[in-house]
């Protein structure tokens, strides 16, 4: 149905011509999922505004050929193209809110393509856009017609652009990332929405994911690329068994799976023995009846809605729920950036609540409680080298200055891995992964007894992310830190803690230690939690 | 639906409100700027030519002598009533006289911002979706080009060129020459008026005046809405959505126009406020340059001779009159963004 | 080792991305060259041109440009290039005087109301809205009028007109980045309130603020040019670039265009450059962009 050879994308950028898809041949057939997995950079997006011929400026197809039903995609008059796109092939796109017009009303955006495609008339196009709307599951479409996407959720938006994909019957879907950023339970379903449709109608489809688990759930056939090109392609069962290329190995173990231990996230030959961590009888810290109430538009917010419990000293802490849940807000009370409308938090014997927040960093304290931020980028000054970003802490609270100050430095790069020329480099010049190096080695330069992790591994490659996991287990048990793992994946948090919170709306539904949780839960919301994470295949046994 | 409709109105009326306190900002400025001068402002405003009988006669009918929370009170009684006090050198109301010179402003701002959105909106638009092309380089020329000119000099060049070198321009003295017969009275624009009466030849007449002044002013308003057009095209343009909007095939004509440029407007409309404070500003001079009988090239006399109830009246009167316009602007906005209101904090 | 070498580093990556933004964008080479020759023609221009710019000649009255006297002269026979580049001077020093002063004044009270909200902020809001309320110019003319007819005031009126765009501007800057995550992580290192906002924000939010600056500056001398030209502020026989196109204005339309148009052209000139400067730098101090 779709064949492609030999494509070639190339952009031209100011620093030169980029070549971002380097020569790439597959087909696919009617009624077959085809997965792309790869990560970021390596070409998979581009391959597929490329057969829409939809390329940013400067992007250009250089080379080769792709067939969709005997027409050429390359070659074909772009009047012609028009008529392709959205009813012979569609696309959704990640980050659906973005994905809408967003001073269009949804039903209108919906008409625009049934019109554009003679697939309605003025007359009738309402109800077809209707129609549409039921047909990806959203309740009450009469009333959302008029909806703009504003006051829609992410995942409603999503239907909706699946709706607009859908609504003049292509052939062939191109799903690009439709699940990024949305949470685990609404991607389930959003994902379920859409294979259900494509099957119903027999379409063929491709999904475009960096993540493997995902793909091998959902599609037919997997097929990986890395820097530009395809670097193995096959039956998902087969690709997770029995990965042939260096890439696909090491990917596969990054994926993170239930019952396995940390170390197997890693490519055989790097998994060293696991340093046992010492979990202490002594609580660090105790929080009780904590809450946090924010003044909103319409009338207050209760972020946190009294939540307890302890940690303690040595002990690894995963808290875990989907996006505003108020873990972040709990984080940030508890490194002592926000004040608590209310509760107490004894740190170390101390009652830390009482505290202004805006008064801590003169705090004695402030030393022993400090945390790894969520973004790398976004948590590093971009005018700051990174010498002065992890010397910051050592030189405010440390007071370390000249020699000693630039021994110490060193000494946390080699610590975290972070190559010492790289330490005069701004965080613009600095991969993701490198930029996470930099943020721990300034979390930990001060050893602090209690450290708390949000999400540092969520904006990373499965390949970063496996390195930097294993790179905060070895850290815990060198300097003998208590961590609070905030994230939204069970799967991950599972991997390096001990003890599990489940946070749901400001309240803390379920906790209890790892291993309990994770198999036998007893909330309804962690069951459903647990059930939408993807499920990967097994994979090859090692000898 | 009818929750949202109800917050878009309550946002409306918020904004409605909200200039309640910007009118009372700058009546309190202007009564500062009239009864705080350094030395006497008896003086000032009984004119260089008053003697110590007079100047005493002012400061009593400006109640000046009083308190100044008093004055101010008395102030804000005399604005309510519309009074502006008196012009020495007309010898009128300063309200009368703003009122009576107003319609010619207008009409010369107006025809000046319809002039510099025709020509600035297209030009802003074929620059961002051509970027690198001819009318890009043209585009990012003229725009910077046209910030960079001094009203005043290109109003004095396009009278060299246009009316002493080329001769094809009637002299620059005012909105019609003496030739013809001012159209009656209706709006108090000559363009109007003259086209409600059928009175074709001085319509021609008062429009050949008006060219150079607005073309002077359009010229200075043109760059920043094409620079902002520009940039707004460009940001809608590589919004995600209009990828969705080409991956479903809809057409170059729709996908610029129904999606990109109305979303690219929000943008332009907001500076429209900052262009109309550039022009209003920049009025000023212009008439001096064409001896356009406006308020502006009313103040400027006034200036000249001291004549400082008539300046302060003009001042007040420009800003009650930016205010208003910015309402209509925020009011504009609300009906093309149906986020008005929610958005907000 | 020391912090040596890294100065070293930073310095020459600093040089060699302004050489290769420079190489690559000849008309900001052109717009920094422009700028050296107007700030040359306000330090050194008295002392070089070749006329005393206040010496009427009644002989040499109205000459059209010759040799001699390249832009011509005046009604009463003043040398009309003298007058043009002596004038460099107080124009640049009113506009750069003015707009230090709602530079700083500006940044003080954006950053402060960005960083702490709450009441500051509203108040801060509501007197930059009550003046931003009033057409900018004609609040110039307002203030002017009102505080009495110098050059000092003329300062400050440009000064107050400024001052929403940097408060505004600085407050955007700074509120954006009140939670970013390199704010946070500097708390959490030890650094008091004001520290963070003085070494971690506010260096941030200084690349917009030198565009706004260069920008400013060639709409400062406008307004002073326009004050002048309405016959506020610099008094003739001063030699202004406002005042001198005004006085040549009469000259017009008997066709002596000199008169107007070369104090024209070089006010043209001077915001020109301060425009295409301002784009320049966009380039220059943004640390994303570097490669």
């Amino acid at each position: 149905m779709l064949s492609v050879k030999n494509l070639a994308v190339s952009f031209q950028t100011r620093r030169g011509t980029v070549e971002a898809v380097r020569g790439i041949s597959f087909d696919l057939a009617k009624g077959e999922i085809l997965g792309i997995v790869g990560e970021s950079g390596s070409g998979k997006s581009v391959t597929s505004y490329a057969l829409m011929r939809i390329l940013d400026a400067g992007g250009r197809i250089k080379a080769g050929e792709a067939t969709y039903s005997g027409i050429d995609l390359r070659r074909v008059a772009e009047r012609d193209m028009g008529d392709i796109r959205g009813r012979e092939i569609s696309m959704i796109f990640q980050n659906p809110r973005a994905a809408l017009n967003p001073i269009r009303k949804v039903g209108h955006q919906i008409e625009d393509v049934l019109r554009r495609h003679a697939r309605a008339t003025r007359h009738d196009a309402r109800a077809k856009a209707i129609k549409a709307l039921e047909d990806v599951r959203i309740n009450d479409a009469e009333a959302r017609y008029d909806a703009y996407p504003f006051e829609l959720s992410g995942g409603m938006c999503q239907r909706v652009v699946c709706a607009i994909a859908l609504a003049c019957d292509p052939r062939l879907l191109i799903a690009d990332e439709p699940t990024t950023g949305l949470d685990i339970t609404t991607q389930q379903a959003v994902m379920e929405l859409v294979r259900d449709l494509i099957r119903a109608r027999n379409m063929s489809s491709i999904l475009i994911t960096h993540d493997l688990g995902l793909a091998a759930q959902y599609c037919d056939r997997i097929m990986v690329m890395k820097d530009g090109l395809i670097v193995e392609q096959g039956d998902p069962a087969r690709i997770f068994s029995d990965p042939q290329h260096s890439y696909t190995r090491k990917l596969v173990d990054a994926t993170p799976r239930m019952g396995e231990g940390i170390r197997s996230l890693l490519p055989p030959e790097e998994r060293k023995a696991e340093l046992p961590h010492q979990v202490h009888d002594r609580p660090l810290l105790e929080v009780s009846n904590l809450t946090k109430t924010f003044k909103g538009m319409a009338g207050p917010v209760h972020a946190v809605r009294g939540i307890s419990f302890s940690i303690r000293q040595g002990q690894s802490v995963g808290l875990v729920g989907e996006s505003g849940c108020g873990k972040s807000t709990t984080s940030e009370i508890l490194v002592r950036l926000m004040d608590a409308t209310s509760g107490d938090i004894i740190f170390d014997g101390q009652d830390i609540a009482g505290i202004p927040a805006q008064g801590f960093a003169r705090n004695p304290r402030r030393a022993e409680i400090q945390m790894v931020f969520q973004d790398a980028t976004d948590s590093l000054n971009p005018r700051h080298t990174a010498r002065q970003a992890i010397g910051e802490p050592l030189r405010r609270l440390g007071a370390l200055r000249a020699a000693p100050l630039a021994a110490r430095i060193e000494e946390l790069a080699t610590l975290v891995g972070l190559p010492l020329p790289l330490l005069d480099r701004f965080p613009h010049q600095l991969s993701g992964g490198q930029k996470a190096r930099v943020g721990i080695a300034r979390a930990v330069a001060l050893e602090p007894k209690f450290l708390i992790l949000d999400e540092p591994t969520a904006a990373l490659d499965v390949s970063i992310q496996a390195v930097v996991l294993n790179l905060l287990v070895d850290l815990r048990a060198k300097l003998g830190m208590t961590y609070l793992f905030v994230s939204h994946d069970l799967h991950v948090v599972a991997l390096l803690c001990d003890h599990v919170i489940v946070m749901r709306a400001g309240e803390i539904v379920e906790q209890g230690p790892v291993t309990r949780v994770m198999t036998d839960p007893q909330n309804a919301y962690t069951k459903a939690l647990l059930a939408a994470a993807p499920k990967p295949p097994a994979r090859r046994q090692l000898a | 639906m009818s929750a949202a409709a109800y917050s878009r109105l309550r946002a409306v009326a918020f904004r409605v409100a909200q200039s309640i306190p910007v009118v009372l900002g700058v009546v309190v400025i202007s009564f500062l700027l009239t009864r705080a001068l350094p030395g006497d402002p008896a003086a000032y405003f009984a004119g260089a030519a008053a003697d110590a009988a007079s100047i005493q006669e002012v400061r009593e009918a400006l109640g000046l002598d009083k308190p100044l929370l008093q004055q101010f009170l008395l102030y804000v009684t005399d604005l309510a009533h519309g009074d502006l006090g008196q012009s020495i050198s007309s010898g009128r109301p300063v309200a009368v006289d703003l009122v009576s010179r107003l319609p010619a402003s207008l009409e010369l701002t107006l025809t000046a911002l319809v002039l510099s959105c025709g020509l600035a909106i297209p030009l802003g638009i074929l620059a961002a979706t051509r970027p690198g092309s001819w009318v890009d380089h043209l585009c990012r020329v003229l725009v910077t080009a046209g910030v960079s000119l001094p009203t005043f000099f290109t109003g004095i060049l396009l009278i060299y060129i246009f009316y002493y070198l080329l001769g094809v321009a009637p002299s620059p003295l005012g909105r019609l020459d003496f030739i013809y017969l001012a159209p009656d009275h209706v709006t108090g624009f000559y363009l109007i008026d003259a086209a409600l009466t059928g009175d074709w030849e001085t319509w021609r007449g008062a429009a050949k005046q008006l060219i150079l002044p607005s073309t002077t002013l359009a010229l200075f308003t043109l760059a920043p809405i094409a620079r902002m057009t520009r940039a707004a095209m460009l940001t809608a343009l590589s919004s995600d959505f209009i990828r969705t909007a080409r991956a479903a095939g809809l057409s170059r004509g729709t996908v610029l126009y129904a999606y990109a440029f109305r979303n690219a407007l929000l943008p332009v409309v907001t500076t429209l406020g900052m262009v109309f404070s550039f022009a209003l500003g920049a009025n000023v001079l212009v008439e001096k340059v064409f001896a356009w009988p406006g308020i502006g090239s009313y103040a400027v006399e006034a200036l000249v001779v001291s004549d400082y109830a008539a300046v302060q009246g003009f001042v007040l009167a420009m800003a009650l009159l930016f205010v208003a316009l910015n309402l209509v602007i925020d009011l504009l906005y609300s009906v093309i963004d149906p986020r008005f209101g929610f958005a907000a904090k | 080792m020391t912090d040596i070498p890294v100065k070293l580093t930073r310095t020459s990556g600093t040089l060699d991305h302004l050489i290769y933004v420079l190489r690559a964008n000849p008309v900001t080479l052109l717009a920094f060259a422009m700028f050296a020759m107007i700030v040359l023609s306000a330090v050194f221009g008295p002392a070089l041109v070749p006329y005393d710019p206040l010496q009427t000649d009644a002989k040499n009255a109205l000459q059209a440009p010759s040799w001699a006297h390249w832009f011509g002269t005046d009604n009463v026979g003043r040398d009309v290039f003298s007058r043009v580049i002596v004038a460099t001077r107080l124009d640049l020093a009113i506009s750069v005087a003015a707009v230090a002063l709602s530079f700083v004044l500006g940044s003080v009270l954006g950053a402060t109301a960005g960083y702490w909200g709450g009441w500051l902020d509203i108040v801060l809001n509501r007197l930059l809205d009550t003046i931003m309320a009033f057409p900018l110019f004609v609040l110039a003319m307002g203030i002017v009028a009102a505080l009495g007819n110098t050059i000092e005031n003329i300062i400050y009126a440009t000064a107050i007109i400024n001052v929403p765009f940097y408060a505004r501007l600085v407050r955007a800057e700074v509120n954006i980045r009140r939670n970013a995550g390199f704010v946070q992580a500097a708390k959490l290192t030890g650094n008091s309130d004001i520290r963070v906002l003085a070494m971690h924000i506010f260096p941030n939010a200084l690349p917009p603020m030198m565009v706004q600056v260069s920008l400013n500056l060639g709409w400062a001398i406008l307004n002073a040019a326009g004050l002048s030209f309405i016959g506020l502020g610099v008094r003739p026989p001063t030699p202004e670039w406002g005042i001198m196109v005004a006085e040549g204005a009469n000259f017009i339309v008997s066709g002596e265009w000199w008169l107007a148009v070369f104090p024209g052209l070089w006010l043209m000139i001077a915001v020109f450059t301060f425009n295409l400067l301002g784009d320049g730098l966009r380039d220059i101090v943004d640390p994303r962009k570097r490669t």
